[in-house]
């Protein structure tokens, strides 16, 4: 694939892509980065090295052919670039703007010695905008049925990739959504100032051209339980991402103007509370709006506030350097005008006479010694309270697993936390024909990882109804890694 | 796409709206609620099932016209199609033999309840059956009640028929049953919960209500239908909408079902809908949680932003 290139002298100098300057994207809810033009798309993608061990591609979840493709982008050929990435993604447009690259494909870069790492996410989402772009999209052949059905109950991206790759060989697939909306947190929750609701419908109109069957509004565990649905399909993939979001509990959280993270960004995603009243569902505009926590959630949610007229600030009660978020994130916030306040710990809200928050009380921290996690706990500092006026808060520090599943399915294994149990290779549950993976398995976590583990479910899924054991065909007893590759490879032939 | 078969006024301000949902019609029980949209733009809203018919594949649900979503789902016909009905959501009602239950409504709930005392009855209960509203033709569904349950009550505002007053004077009823009570349960407008909880605490009965919160997607997601039982964060969408009237903070209730008012409104003013009287303003003013009947005067009083920094 990779040509043989003479030695030339490293270019260490990542492209930066073009975006709305902070002043303007500030006032508005379209997408802040305008992604690579072509000519600078092409000459970042030169900048590869074409590594023989290309570490890139160990550390992306799915696999892609990165320096494949990125030679095609060089080589201008950008058909063949999308349709290498197809091979191991269906999602592009989607991960190459919300990876978190930096600890994926790009961290494990050659080049990330310089911090010049290869721009991979950002190549990505050119490819997937070029073939966009050209209003024609390329579709696969299906095989014949295969006699077998799957439901996938969830449409998040582990759902999706789970649907696609499943379509693709051969198995009628019919996906469960509980929403309105296919998409998961793609659509209720990133803002459309970073991924357009636009680009997940996109991909969401191709899965069903492909064929898979649709079943928005109906909720699994509620209006169908897995058993009743174990009576037509012969294998059920679950993907019911988060559910339940954490309160610190705390004095004053039910105050009026205390949201949950998925309150507020439901409401302005998924319900579109940004042009209200057009659309009917309203979303107040605050002044000050404190933002409690430090993952891509909060900065989403602060950005968000920022877009609707408030002062938005981060509380967060570790310092800079631990902040969860996508480092880009955190940039694109500060450069908006987002306050931070770090190592500060919201300790109670209080209400005016009508029931809404009018002010918070926090407590300065310092850190001290790591804890379990590795990063330095923070420790409160005696005498550091103080009182800050707000009017809204917004509470993002996490959701437990979604329950409707786990409480109605018996013998269906649960973790502590009430996440289902599942092989980390195959996706397999204590249950026989049900799979999970993505965020019902593993808590908060990310798009690619769901994905990844929809990918595995797939193969697995696979393996089992052409009458394997769900270990991939052949494998003696399935030890790890081996089973895993396996099971990719298959995938390879299948999907191409 | 889900096609309305019915959907017609039944008395002043509150209507009937039927439509074909299979799913949830075969898995329906009583206590439970469905969410609809009934736009594309719109919002999703909860409404408790009144009915059902899981041969057909409809479910049935009683509205009270009191914002935008209800206004646009009032003027919806046969043969149209909501975007969104999704459920059966929630908890069903605990239904068994609990001896004698007084089954208490008001407004919406005097349909809601039906599928509860149909299933009492079912289990062998003695069930009597209190209805409530601003004046007697505001009444609906009696005759159904009264071949199904065991004694039918009226409160009115008016006197017009039973008990003049409010829902407060439910002691008296019970006095007058002749027997003891073993459960109470309430359905109907969070004004209607309250009362009924507080006149039942000093007599020591049982009281469950089925709370009606702010909700987004009804699968313990956002997190917006939270509501203090017992000192406890209860989210009703999946915990509930069932709790045990002694024990919710109705204080909060009320509040943060308030929390959109100033921005409900906007609509209806931009849209000219004077005459449409907002039914959380109309409750606080009449003490009372029924329609507003025709003839009054039109929303005499806008509501004022309670809150600094709110768009109004
Ligand atoms: C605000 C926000 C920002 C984020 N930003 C990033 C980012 O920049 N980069 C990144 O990589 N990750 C990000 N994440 C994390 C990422 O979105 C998730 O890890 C990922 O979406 C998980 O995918 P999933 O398919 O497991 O679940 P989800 O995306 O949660 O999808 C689950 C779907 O299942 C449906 N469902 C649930 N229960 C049922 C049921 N009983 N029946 C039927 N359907 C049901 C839900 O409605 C939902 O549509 C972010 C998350 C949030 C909330
Ligand atoms: C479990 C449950 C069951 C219900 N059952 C019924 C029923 O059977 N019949 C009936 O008439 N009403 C029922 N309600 C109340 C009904 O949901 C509201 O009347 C409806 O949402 C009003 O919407 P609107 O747009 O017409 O009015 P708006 O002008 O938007 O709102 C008027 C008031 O309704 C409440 N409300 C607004 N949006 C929501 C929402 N998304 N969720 C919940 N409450 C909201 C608020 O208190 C608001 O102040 C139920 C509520 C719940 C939670
Ligand atoms: S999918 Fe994500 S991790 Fe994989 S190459 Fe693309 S951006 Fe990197
Ligand atoms: S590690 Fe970096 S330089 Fe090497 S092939 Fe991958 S992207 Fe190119
Ligand atoms: S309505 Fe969203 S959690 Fe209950």
């Amino acid at each position: 694939m990779a040509e043989k290139k003479e030695k030339k002298p490293l270019d260490l100098n990542r492209r930066q892509m073009p975006k709305q300057p902070p002043e303007v994207r500030k006032y508005n809810f379209n997408e802040v980065a305008f992604g690579y033009p072509e000519d600078v798309a092409v000459e970042e993608a030169k900048r590869c090295i074409m590594c023989k061990k290309a570490r890139c591609v160990q550390n992306c979840p799915v696999e892609i052919d990165i320096p494949a493709f990125i030679q095609a982008v060089a080589d201008r050929n950008f058909a063949e670039g999308i349709r290498i990435i197809k091979q191991k993604n269906c999602l592009p447009a989607i991960c190459g703007r919300v990876c978190p690259q930096e600890d994926q494909c790009e961290k494990t870069c050659t080049l990330v010695k310089k911090e010049g790492q290869l721009a991979i996410g950002r190549l990505e989402r050119f490819l997937a905008d070029w073939e966009a772009r050209q209003g024609h999209v390329e579709m696969p052949d299906i095989p014949e049925w295969t006699g077998k059905n799957v439901a996938v109950v969830g449409g998040g991206p582990a759902g999706l990739t789970v649907a696609g790759d499943l379509i693709l060989r051969g198995h009628r697939v019919t996906i469960f959504e509980a929403l309105h909306r296919l998409g998961g947190v793609l659509v209720y929750g990133i803002p459309e100032f970073r991924l357009p609701k636009e680009i997940v419908n996109r991909e969401v109109e191709y899965l069903k051209r492909l064929g898979v069957e649709v079943h928005t509004d109906f909720v699994v565990g509620k209006t169908r339980t897995i058993d009743s649905l174990l009576e037509e399909y012969d294998a059920i993939f679950v993907g019911s991402g988060a559910g339940l979001p954490w309160f610190m509990n705390i004095p004053g959280e039910n105050l009026n103007g205390v949201y949950s993270a998925n309150e507020y960004l439901t409401r302005l995603n998924l319900m579109k509370g940004y042009l209200f009243p057009t659309y009917h569902t309203p979303i107040k505009a605050h002044r000050r709006v404190a933002v409690i926590g430090g993952g891509n959630v909060a900065m989403d949610c602060a950005r968000s506030a920022l877009r609707l007229g408030a002062e938005s600030r981060i509380i967060y009660r570790r310092s800079r350097e631990e902040l969860p978020a996508r480092f880009e994130e955190v940039e694109n916030a500060e450069e908006e005008g987002v306050i931070f306040d770090f190592l500060t710990l919201p300790l109670r809200y209080i209400g005016d006479e009508n029931g809404w928050v009018k002010e918070m009380v926090i407590q300065k921290m310092e850190l001290g010694e790591p804890d379990d996690s590795g990063r330095r706990r923070p420790v409160p500092i005696e005498g550091s309270e103080e009182t800050w006026p707000v009017d809204a808060v917004v509470c993002a520090i996490g959701n437990s697993p979604n329950p409707l599943i786990g409480t109605t399915t018996p013998g269906l294994k649960l973790g502590k936390k009430g996440n289902i149990e599942a092989d980390e290779e195959t996706g397999m549950t204590s249950r026989e024909k049900i799979w999970a993976g993505g965020d019902i398995v593993t808590g908060a976590a990310t798009v690619i990882l769901a994905m990844g583990a929809g990918r595995k479910a797939a193969n697995s899924i696979h393996d089992y109804l052409m009458g394997g054991n769900g270990h991939g065909n052949g494998a003696d007893d399935g030890s790890g890694a081996n089973t895993a590759s396996d099971a990719n490879a298959g995938a390879d032939q299948n999907t191409t | 796409m889900f096609r309305i078969l019915a959907c017609r006024m039944i008395v002043p301000n509150m209507h009937i709206l039927t439509v074909e949902a299979p799913a949830v019609a075969r898995e329906v029980q009583p206590g439970q609620f469905i969410i609809i949209r009934a736009e594309e733009e719109g919002e999703r809203i909860p409404l408790s099932v009144s009915d059902w018919d899981r041969e057909r594949g409809t479910v049935t649900t009683i509205f009270m016209s009191i914002g935008r979503t209800t206004h646009r789902l009032a003027r919806l016909r046969s043969g149209e199609y909501l975007p969104t009905v999704v459920g059966p959501l929630g908890n069903a009602s605990e239904i068994e033999h609990f001896g004698t239950v007084l089954l208490l409504g008001g407004c919406y709930g005097i349909g809601s309840l039906y599928p509860i005392a149909r299933a009492l009855k079912e289990k062998g209960n003695r069930v009597f059956v209190v209805i409530e509203a601003r004046s007697s033709y505001l009444f609906y569904w009696e005759d159904r009640y009264r071949m199904l349950v065991d004694g039918v009550h009226h409160i009115t505002r008016d006197g017009s028929k039973g008990i003049k007053g409010h829902i407060g004077r439910v002691p008296e009823i019970l006095a007058s049953l002749g027997e003891p009570v073993d459960r109470v349960i309430i359905n109907g407008c969070t004004f209607c919960l309250k009362r009924g909880s507080d006149a039942t605490r000093a007599l020591g009965i049982t009281t469950i209500v089925d709370l009606n919160p702010i909700m987004i997607d009804g699968t313990g997601m956002c997190g917006v239908c939270r509501v203090t039982v017992g000192g406890e964060t209860k989210f009703a969408c999946v915990q509930g909408p069932e709790f045990d009237g002694h024990e919710v903070d109705w204080e909060e209730l009320s509040q943060r079902r308030k929390t959109y008012m100033a921005e409900e409104v906007i609509p209806l003013r931009t849209s000219k809908c004077e005459e449409h009287m907002h039914g959380e303003e109309h409750e606080r003013k009449e003490k009372h949680g029924q329609a507003a009947a025709p003839g009054e005067p039109p929303g005499r009083e806008r509501k004022q932003p309670q809150h600094t920094g709110e768009v109004s």
